[in-house]
């Protein structure tokens, strides 16, 4: 009866499950070996002609060491930024619950809402941050329309809507770390540099690394902000993949290539996701 | 914690919450005053009373209450199901199934776009609210949850509701449900501010503005090429945010909290 019992609770869930990530992800995958059909002519299988497209695709290569900048340009600095924010919030400050409420604030926001403020920030002349850099007789700049800076502004804007969202597992984790640690290295006269080196930030491990692999999913499926501010533009520099997917898809129509695209992305997230498996298997032992 | 640091924390804060101060300055101030800081400027409505003519907010807002509710209900039905069904079943296929799950929370829907839009297509459901609200409705991370808290709940419980003659969905209903709340609570409000603010997948399988929710229609009216001025834009984003800032302000520390709890399970 167990057995009949568990698969019927399971059923209604398990139907949307299947028909909207595992069926959609293995139809991709079947996908990325067939041509994208038209009216005239249906899709036919063609083996791995859009892998090799794929490889000659400057584009692509140009969105994946994108999407490296981008992950590696908001992961670290997000985090770090994060943990400070928890260990100043966590501490006795003045007027500390409107410090948090600051810091968390840009989480609640949609990505496209912030996008749209931060495009202001951005604009040439009339922009904040020409009118700042102009206090120092810099000349004006169009920070999103050169590929040498955009990348740069949507990386700042991504950390400041995430470093607050980020700095919450802090807290929860620094919360339920034991006190007595802190008075005891406070007896024996430890520096706080030297408990926060020695003892907080290894206890914090198992946080950073769960923090780690989110902010990587993140930067891979975190596109919203394009839509407004570059257009993956100019020239590409700022494209991210999942980006390219939707452009390839629903701008130029090419299905196919799509899927060999999104195979690519799945390939990589699903990386993370053995990953992930493997630190919750090991529990993340601290030494 | 030294002054050095009090002082770089709420510098800090400063800086992050400038970009949203900086918004509500430009939306409540003639266009004329957007860039320049003039503590005695005029104040003035007249921004919001142009974004709210430039675009349907009224419809985007009834969409956007209709997608979160519709996926809000479906999700702690859903969930709750399976979450029980993973707590105290021991069914054939249990652990497999459980790990099939769990595959959702890093190859989320809106990674799946072209796959769910032909499904969509297939289902008659493209520009449907009820197409946007689908892929997300059996939620892997509501399921984990859920069923985490379902088995830190004494089984003594459940026994004693049994032997008074309980049927599975009775005990589900009277002792699991209420036992959960707190989850529940932090469930629906990470659940809600994520869908509310979600972008993607509603763009792809919307295009009409009967169906747009707040953000896709935010991303119309905010475009560089429509036109709009600044001030404007402001107003218009300060709208489409407004309800769910004021929810935030309101009760930020079951926010906080819902998001810290969700976290570490």
């Amino acid at each position: 009866m167990k057995h009949v019992y568990g698969w019927l609770l399971l059923t209604p869930a398990a139907i949307l499950l299947v028909g909207f990530t595992h069926y959609p992800a293995v139809a991709t995958l079947a996908d990325s070996f067939f041509s994208a059909g038209t009216a005239l002519r249906p899709s036919r299988f063609v083996g791995f002609d859009n892998y090799a497209a794929l490889a000659d695709d400057p584009v692509f290569w140009q969105v994946l060491k994108n999407n490296f900048w981008f992950a590696l340009g908001t992961i670290p600095t997000s985090i770090a930024l994060a943990l400070l924010m928890a260990l100043w919030v966590n501490a006795r400050l003045p007027g500390r619950a409107l410090v948090r409420l600051s810091y968390f604030t840009p989480t609640v926001l949609p990505m496209i809402a912030v996008a749209n403020l931060w495009l202001y920030f951005y604009t040439p002349q009339i922009g904040l941050l020409d009118k700042v850099t102009g206090l120092f007789g810099v000349p004006s700049h169009n920070w999103l329309g050169n590929p040498d800076t955009v990348m740069g502004c949507v990386i700042a804007m991504t950390i400041w809507k995430e470093a607050g969202f980020f700095m919450i597992f802090y807290l929860a984790a620094l919360q339920s770390l034991p006190p007595e640690l802190e008075e005891a290295a406070r007896i024996e006269g430890a520096s706080r540099g030297y408990f926060f080196w020695r003892v907080t930030f290894p206890l914090l491990m198992p946080t950073t690394l769960f923090v780690l692999v989110n902010a990587t999913i993140n930067s891979f499926k975190l596109v919203d902000h394009l839509f407004i501010l570059t257009k993956g533009g100019p020239d590409n520099a700022s494209n991210l993949l999942l980006y390219y997917v939707y452009q390839v898809a629903f701008s130029y129509l090419d299905t196919a290539y799509a899927a060999t695209l999104t195979v690519v992305l799945l390939t990589l997230l699903a990386a993370f996701a053995v990953l992930q498996f493997r630190m919750i298997e090991r529990r993340v032992h601290y030494r | 914690m030294t002054a050095v640091e009090k002082i770089a924390a709420w510098l800090l804060a400063i800086l992050w919450v400038s970009p949203l101060l900086y918004a509500f300055w430009a939306a409540f101030h003639p266009p004329e005053f957007a860039t320049t800081f003039e503590p005695l400027a005029p104040l003035t409505l007249a921004n919001f009373e142009k974004a709210w003519g430039y675009a349907p907010f009224p419809r985007h807002f009834l969409n956007t209450v209709m997608l979160v509710t519709m996926i809000l209900g479906a999700q702690l039905v859903l969930c709750t199901l399976a979450g029980f069904a993973f707590a105290r079943f021991d069914f054939a296929g249990r652990d497999i199934a459980f790990a099939l799950v769990l595959l959702q929370l890093m190859i989320m829907p809106e990674v799946l776009i072209v796959e769910n839009y032909r499904t969509m297509a297939r289902l008659g459901l493209v520009d449907t609210i009820l197409g946007i609200g689908l892929p997300y409705m059996a939620s892997a991370f509501g399921i984990f949850l859920l069923r985490q808290t379902f088995k830190t709940i004494p089984r003594e419980l459940e026994e004693a509701a049994r032997v008074e003659g309980c049927s599975w969905l009775g005990v589900l209903w009277r002792v699991y449900v209420p036992l959960a709340r707190p989850t529940y609570l932090a469930y629906a409000l990470v659940s809600v501010s994520y869908h509310w603010n979600n972008f993607l997948w509603p763009l792809v399988v919307t295009n009409s503005v009967n169906t747009r929710p707040l953000t896709v229609g935010l991303a119309i009216f905010g475009a560089p090429e429509s036109g709009v001025d600044w001030s404007v834009i402001s107003a218009g984003t300060l709208i489409a945010v407004a309800p769910l800032l004021v929810a935030f302000l309101l009760f930020q520390r079951q926010f906080m909290q819902s998001f810290m709890q969700a976290g570490i399970k």
